[in-house]
């Protein structure tokens, strides 16, 4: 079927508001302008946000799909779109396109025990899944959260990874990799968590989401512990700017990330991700 | 349709009429700074009458004929690309008052194209395009309204360019579908003529408004002749056999490398390629700040800004980025869109200001299948 909807064209949104996480992160709450309920979407996808005049940027959905009525988006101020964006006050117009993508396998997860591991601002598109899954906690086994981040500045969603610990039906983990002498937490990296969360590797389901390497270390240790790789989740990042398969940009040897992802199970991409500049 | 007509070299200008009477746009080859390149075509005697090519790695030259024949050449630095899928288009516009956005797309140009003179390998990229821009789960408007009004007027090769390999992909040089009239001209002692093959109802309608007689036997057995001709003349070929599977266990082959230090990675390649369509997007503002604009320009993936994300790009070698470009060609695509990406017509070797020849490189990859660069 030939979709003849016009896919290059934004959807107004005003921020209802907009606060930083910690100092480079923010978090925006949108809502459409005119009213109309938010797209249905899946944890782990993306929207396309659009400042005025300045550029179109992919975002990944922080909030839980489950939650109606607002679009919540978590990114870094790193480039000119996303800087422009922190800088947008409440009220404030943006365009928003999508939402795009392959997302957790968060159904698929039911009935088996759960690793969730995230480094920096992977967390975001996980927090959906996390949200997901302790909205319906009785329907997994054992759910393990493994955070990673550069410093204990860095520490993203903090009061929301507390209150997870605070449970007695998830098992977190949190890491910086560079800490002063007051933190008393784990300094290290995420992946040597792995061998410590519980979890039946025959029956486990792993979605992790952070930089490539991170990624790639994580996965090995997963399957290291038992795992196997079509039970390991990914999620790509590639340079992004039509997310509809058409500019070229993000493409991963066959896969195009916008549409083919940014979800990958680990065996379609692992002998990908073992070359480099692909 | 059941069998070929013949027009008259003499009639053809009453085709070119025949296509402006039904308010088409006529785009054909005509002569222009040295090279053979498509745009209007108002008259017969904007076809480059009685010129061919020259064309080799790295090589591009118009010469004289001695003959008097409108299509006697190979595929110039153009494809028809451009009129599908432009370079530089406007995506919308957007206003901004009172801290609310609204969204225009431009009206749509109205033009219709009729394309005179494409090749099969013109036609097999068209429709490499129509599954990547049109056919997928989403379809580029602007490339949409344009083809949906597209009439084509096929040529069939009576000449093969010196950097043609259609024949190893199976793209030509005989037009088989995507037209409404296919032309093969034909030129002998006093008769030069064109065997016409109506490929639609379109072009049977055409065909009615221009002067036409059915074709003999012999006639049409001479068209065939030229096409035989031409194909017997190529000389590059491009072993097919397994490639997708040959490039993909190749990624780290040395080859790469040795490419890097002759690449220039100026993307003149995909430029001429009729069938690399990546493209990038630039937001613009007016002085006053209220009104913006979002232009859709052609990319290149040789370009570092390509594969950037934060921090970097992702292929910051050369040696990378043409990996990417004849990888996504040759492999990748099949898997993308059930097609290779190429149709053999050459264009990246001949205006490669090195004269990288794809052909040679994968020989050189399949020659030493399996072999591992040094680097890591």
């Amino acid at each position: 079927m030939i979709e003849r909807t016009d896919p290059w064209i934004p959807e107004s949104y005003h921020i209802i508001k907009i606060w930083r996480e910690i100092p480079d992160t923010f978090t925006m709450e949108l809502k459409p302008t005119d009213g109309r309920e938010i797209p249905r979407f899946a944890s782990g996808q993306f929207n396309m946000l659009y400042v005025f005049g300045v550029g179109e940027i992919p975002v990944s959905i922080s909030g839980d799909p489950g939650e109606h009525g607002v679009l919540t988006h978590t990114t870094r101020a790193v480039g000119a779109v996303s800087r422009a964006l922190c800088d947008l006050k409440e009220g404030a117009v943006i365009g928003v396109r999508g939402p795009y993508g392959s997302h957790w396998p968060v159904a698929a997860a039911m009935g088996k025990d759960v690793i969730i591991a995230a480094g920096g601002l992977g967390l975001a598109p996980l927090r959906s899944a996390v949200r997901e899954i302790v909205a319906a906690r009785e329907r997994f086994g054992k759910v393990s959260v493994l955070y990673g981040a550069r410093t204990v500045e860095d520490i993203l969603f903090r009061r929301e990874l507390e209150g997870w610990r605070a449970r007695f039906d998830l098992d977190v983990y949190v890491t910086v990799d560079h800490a002063d002498a007051a933190w008393r937490g784990s300094v290290g990296v995420v992946t040597r968590f792995v061998s410590r969360a519980a979890f039946n590797p025959e029956r486990a389901v792993a979605m992790v989401c952070g930089p490539e390497v991170m990624m790639r270390y994580t996965a090995r240790e997963l399957e290291k512990s038992g795992v196997v790789d079509d039970a390991i989740y990914l999620s790509m990042e590639r340079n992004m700017k039509c997310a509809v398969g058409l500019c070229g940009h993000c493409q991963f040897e066959q896969f195009f990330v916008c549409k083919d992802g940014p979800i990958f199970a680990y065996h379609r991409v692992k002998s990908l991700l073992a070359k480099g500049e692909i | 349709m059941d069998h070929d007509a013949i027009l008259e070299y003499t009639d053809l200008s009453q085709l070119l009429s025949a296509l402006h009477g039904r308010g088409y746009t006529v785009i054909g080859p005509t002569l222009r700074d040295g090279a053979i390149v498509y745009d209007e075509v108002e008259t017969v005697v904007d076809l480059p009458l009685g010129y061919t090519d020259v064309q080799d790695a790295g090589t591009y030259r118009v010469a004289r004929r001695t003959d008097d024949a409108v299509f006697g050449y190979a595929v110039g630095p153009h494809s028809y690309k451009q009129f599908l899928h432009p370079a530089v288009v406007s995506l919308w516009e957007a206003t901004r008052t009172d801290g609310e956005m609204t969204i225009r797309t431009p009206p749509a140009s109205g033009v219709k194209y009729a394309f005179v003179g494409a090749r099969s390998c013109e036609l097999h990229a068209i429709a490499i395009q129509d599954r990547v821009l049109y056919q997928g789960a989403y379809a580029d408007p602007i490339y949409a309204t344009v083809r949906e009004s597209l009439f084509v007027v096929a040529v069939n090769c009576a000449h093969a360019g010196g950097t043609c390999f259609c024949v190893s992909m199976g793209t030509g040089p005989r037009a088989t579908s995507g037209f409404d009239l296919s032309l093969t001209e034909v030129q002998g002692e006093g008769t030069h003529y064109f065997v016409v093959e109506v490929g639609s109802e379109h072009g049977a309608e055409i065909l009615d408004q221009v002067p036409h007689r059915a074709a003999s036997a012999d006639e049409s057995a001479a068209a065939e002749r030229v096409v035989a001709e031409a194909a017997g003349q190529m000389r590059r070929t491009l072993d097919t056999d397994g490639l997708r599977d040959l490039l993909y266990r190749n990624l780290e082959h040395p080859r790469w490398e040795e490419i890097e230090r002759r690449c220039l990675s100026c993307g003149n390649c995909t430029l001429v390629c009729p069938t690399c369509f990546c493209t990038t997007v630039n937001d613009v503002t007016d002085l006053s700040g209220q009104h913006a604009e979002r232009v859709r320009t052609w990319d290149s993936c040789f370009t570092a800004d390509f594969s950037y994300i934060h921090g970097g790009s992702v292929r910051t070698s050369v040696r990378s980025r043409y990996r990417q470009w004849m990888t996504h060609k040759l492999a990748s695509w099949i898997d993308q869109f059930g097609t290779a990406g190429c149709v053999g017509c050459g264009r990246c070797v001949s205006w490669c200001p090195v004269g990288i020849d794809i052909t040679e490189e994968v020989r050189e990859i399949r020659r030493a299948d399996g072999a591992l660069s040094a680097q890591p």
